[in-house]
């Protein structure tokens, strides 16, 4: 490999500054205030006069090189070379002349991207690797995200909803991606404790660490077998140990399968932040289109469009009915697992006697 | 070249409206030895409805000890091509814009060197180039080295920052969060690369409340814009936003969560006093309501995802704080927080597993931060506080 060329290090990222269309450089941090023209289209407007419209279209995240391409000849025909990626994965075509949008739209349309996004709406699904490339996966994220998508796309390009819904999808409990913080999101659990390959652990696991990794202490040593030991009842299948320890596999094709969160949000905008909250606790993996877990996110969709007000997020919207009415209008089943207890339990339990029948 | 394995059940998820992760991995199988075995693998995991990838390993450029993750098949023999299909972080430019020359020289580099798949972008905000083999990794790094790009971040060390469009494309950013983006990248590079900390630390960098890049929920530092100063207003504009259909009492006036706001049909008055910045009214009237004009930003701490004790957001370290370069004052005080964490945090601990454990106030005195009240959403409910020394008479 003589022909390679010399490596440097820790130069870091280029600066934003080379890839900024002229019209964003004169304009940095002096925008007025925007307007959403339509699902896909936003224009920008500076105090100057000078405006920005952004195209917005949805991506699967999990692109080729080919995918790639194929929007660069886009943004040099209609953006001047220019486009960004939004922090959801969708793609924005930035155009500076205003003759170029509507062309730029149709084009889009021929070629079969989906234009949305932006408002009121679904926005793409920020999600993990899944089985496409983790090792700790639970579930597929890619596939659940498509087979929910496929199904909800309406309100990615069209419908509007009472006020934006955030989608995440992960494939364990590790969460990458905030999705313990979405509207609505999906993430991968187990059912059942991990085994341990004894013949494997003193090779590949650090015992001490292996203990210490679990949250509830179910992990103990074991110097006979050189080897640990799980008090199963203790285990809440969290799969931390797994990280740590290869030789203790959790995954558990007859067991594994999602669970439904609700009502997180991010966004400061009227309530504080919020943490999803366990909707359904678990549903079966059933590759490739998961039924079950689609027809169940449809059914809280619904109750939420049917049942907010205006500008409410679905965490307000259950905050201001009650979660007893939620799981009413949703007939979602209410199960001992919705009860908490972990670590923030006992700020979950009802200290009061108001409530709904 | 022509399909190696027969995928039945990934077929499915070709059909459809929205687009398909399925139709892009067999793109790059067209012309890739490893994207074909991953449409094998993959259509397995789908049929077992198990995963398939080993458990890491460690590999990477030569002087790292991050950038790279290590990823093995568990079933090498039947799909070689993805024995090795190891992931590498490259560190995106701020703010994720591009021109089409920079990412076509990232495809020509990993179309000769990778998978010719990715992920635009990961969850952290990296480049993610998916999947080549061990030795591909030095030319990997060479190619897009010489050319300007870096690896991100991995393992227990900072990761890739990073930040929502800012003041290039918004009107609500109240601080430059792409310029500190790539000042901060630029001044960890060394943490960043080589993993000494703890655990993993993330920066994220949002303009405003409305939180774009959900800094409050995954990002140990997460740093918020915000403003001081009343909200301006244009009656002019607002009297439009009601023209035109919007009902004000209701949407905007009913919905502020402080009741700061009043509107008589003509004028709408603010008592910016009781105002909490929170957004709402600015962002559902974008051409009538702009921030107050003393800008900064609120810095906020600890947030994680729920392994392994519960999942945390981000709290109120730092009220208000301006940011602007060279932030020299930002600079000490994340030494000083990596300093508590250093010497106090257990292995896989992040900082704000370990400020729960040590106590907020014990944070607060070693980083030398003063309390607040903006810091708690109440005062603490139970009698046992403790005092120091000098607070003893004797």
């Amino acid at each position: 490999m003589s022909e390679l060329p010399q490596r440097q290090t820790d130069i870091g990222p280029p600066h934003y500054s080379k890839f900024l269309p002229p019209v964003i450089k004169e304009n940095y941090g002096k925008w007025k205030y925007h307007e959403i023209l339509s699902a896909g289209v936003m224009v920008h407007v500076a105090e100057s006069g000078a405006k920005i419209w952004s195209v917005r279209v949805a991506s699967p995240r999990l692109v080729s090189t080919d995918f790639i391409r194929d929007i660069c000849e886009i943004a040099d025909k209609y953006c001047d070379g220019h486009l960004r990626f939004t922090t959801r994965h969708n793609v924005e075509f930035l155009v500076s002349d205003e003759s170029k949008v509507e062309p730029l739209v149709n084009e889009l349309k021929e070629k079969g991207y989906m234009i949305g996004g932006i408002g009121d709406r679904i926005s793409n699904v920020v999600h993990t690797q899944g089985w496409v490339h983790c090792h700790s996966a639970a579930t597929d994220a890619s596939g659940l995200v498509k087979a929910l998508m496929d199904e909800l796309h309406e309100y990615f390009h069209t419908k509007e909803l009472p006020a934006k819904v955030r989608l995440a999808v992960a494939c364990c409990v590790n969460m990458c991606g905030a999705v313990h913080c979405s509207d609505i999101a999906l993430v991968g659990v187990h059912k059942t404790p991990p085994r341990i390959e004894h013949d494997k652990v003193k090779n590949l696991c650090e015992i001490p660490s292996t203990v210490a990794s679990c949250p509830t202490s179910a992990i103990s040593p074991d110097p006979a077998k050189k080897s640990v030991k799980i008090k199963l009842e203790k285990c809440m299948y969290c799969g931390n140990c797994y990280s740590v320890c290869p030789a203790m596999p959790i995954a558990d094709p007859k067991n594994d399968g999602v669970a439904i969160v609700v009502g997180g949000k991010v966004s400061n905008l009227r309530s504080n932040p919020m943490f999803s909250k366990l909707a359904v606790p678990w549903l079966p993996n059933n590759p490739p289109r998961w039924p079950e877990v689609v027809d169940a996110v449809k059914t809280i969709l619904n109750a939420y469009i049917e049942g907010a007000r205006k500008h409410e997020r679905l965490g307000e919207w259950v905050e201001r009915i009650g979660w007893e009415k939620f799981f009413k209008v949703t007939g979602l089943p209410f199960k001992m697992q919705h009860i908490d207890d972990f670590t923030f339990a006992r700020e979950t339990w009802r200290m009061a006697a108001t409530f709904k029948w | 070249m022509s399909q190696k394995h027969e995928t039945p059940l990934l077929d499915e998820l070709e059909k459809g409206a929205f687009p398909s992760f399925v139709k892009e991995i067999k793109r790059a199988a067209e012309h890739s030895e490893y994207a074909q075995d991953l449409l094998g693998q993959l259509e397995l995991s789908y049929k077992e409805k198990v995963t398939h990838w080993k458990h890491g390993g460690i590999v990477g450029v030569r002087g790292y000890g991050a950038g790279v993750i290590g990823r093995y098949s568990d079933v090498p023999d039947k799909f070689p091509g993805v024995a090795h299909f190891h992931t590498v972080r490259v560190n995106q430019p701020a703010g994720f814009f591009y021109t089409t020359d920079a990412l076509r020289e990232i495809c020509d580099i990993w179309d000769k060197y990778g998978s010719r798949l990715t992920n635009m972008h990961g969850s952290t905000g990296d480049i993610i180039l998916l999947g080549t083999k061990t030795e591909n990794l030095e030319p990997v790094f060479a190619e897009l080295s010489s050319r300007g790009w870096d690896l991100g971040g991995s393992g227990s060390a900072v990761r890739t920052p990073s930040c929502c469009v800012g003041p290039a494309r918004c009107e609500w950013s109240c601080y430059d969060t792409l310029e500190l983006t790539y000042q901060i990248t630029q001044r960890f590079q060394d943490e960043l690369h080589r993993p000494m900390f703890p655990y993993k630390f993330k920066f994220k960098m949002a303009g405003c409340a409305v939180d774009c890049i959900a800094s409050i929920a995954r990002a140990d530092m997460s740093i918020i814009g915000t403003w001081k100063g009343n909200i301006q207003i244009d009656q002019e504009e607002v009297r439009n936003y009601a023209k035109n259909g919007m009902d004000i009492q209701a949407e905007i006036v009913d919905m502020c969560p402080t009741g700061c706001m009043s509107w008589d049909g003509n004028e709408l008055k603010i008592n910016d006093e009781d105002c909490n910045r929170c957004m709402h009214c600015i962002a559902k009237m974008t051409k009538a309501l702009r921030q107050g004009e003393e800008k900064g930003a609120t810095i906020l701490l600890g947030s994680k995802a729920p392994i392994v004790t519960g999942a945390l957001m981000s709290w109120v370290i730092v009220p208000f704080i301006k940011l602007e370069p060279p932030y020299e004052e930002l600079f000490d005080l994340v030494e000083r927080i990596w300093e508590f964490w250093d010497e106090h945090g257990k292995n896989r601990e992040r900082v704000g597993e370990l400020i729960e454990r040590m106590g907020f106030p014990v944070f607060l005195k070693e980083t030398g931060l003063e309390p607040h009240p903006a810091m708690v959403k109440e005062p603490r409910r139970d009698p046992f506080f403790f005092w120091s020394e000098e607070d003893i008479e004797k």
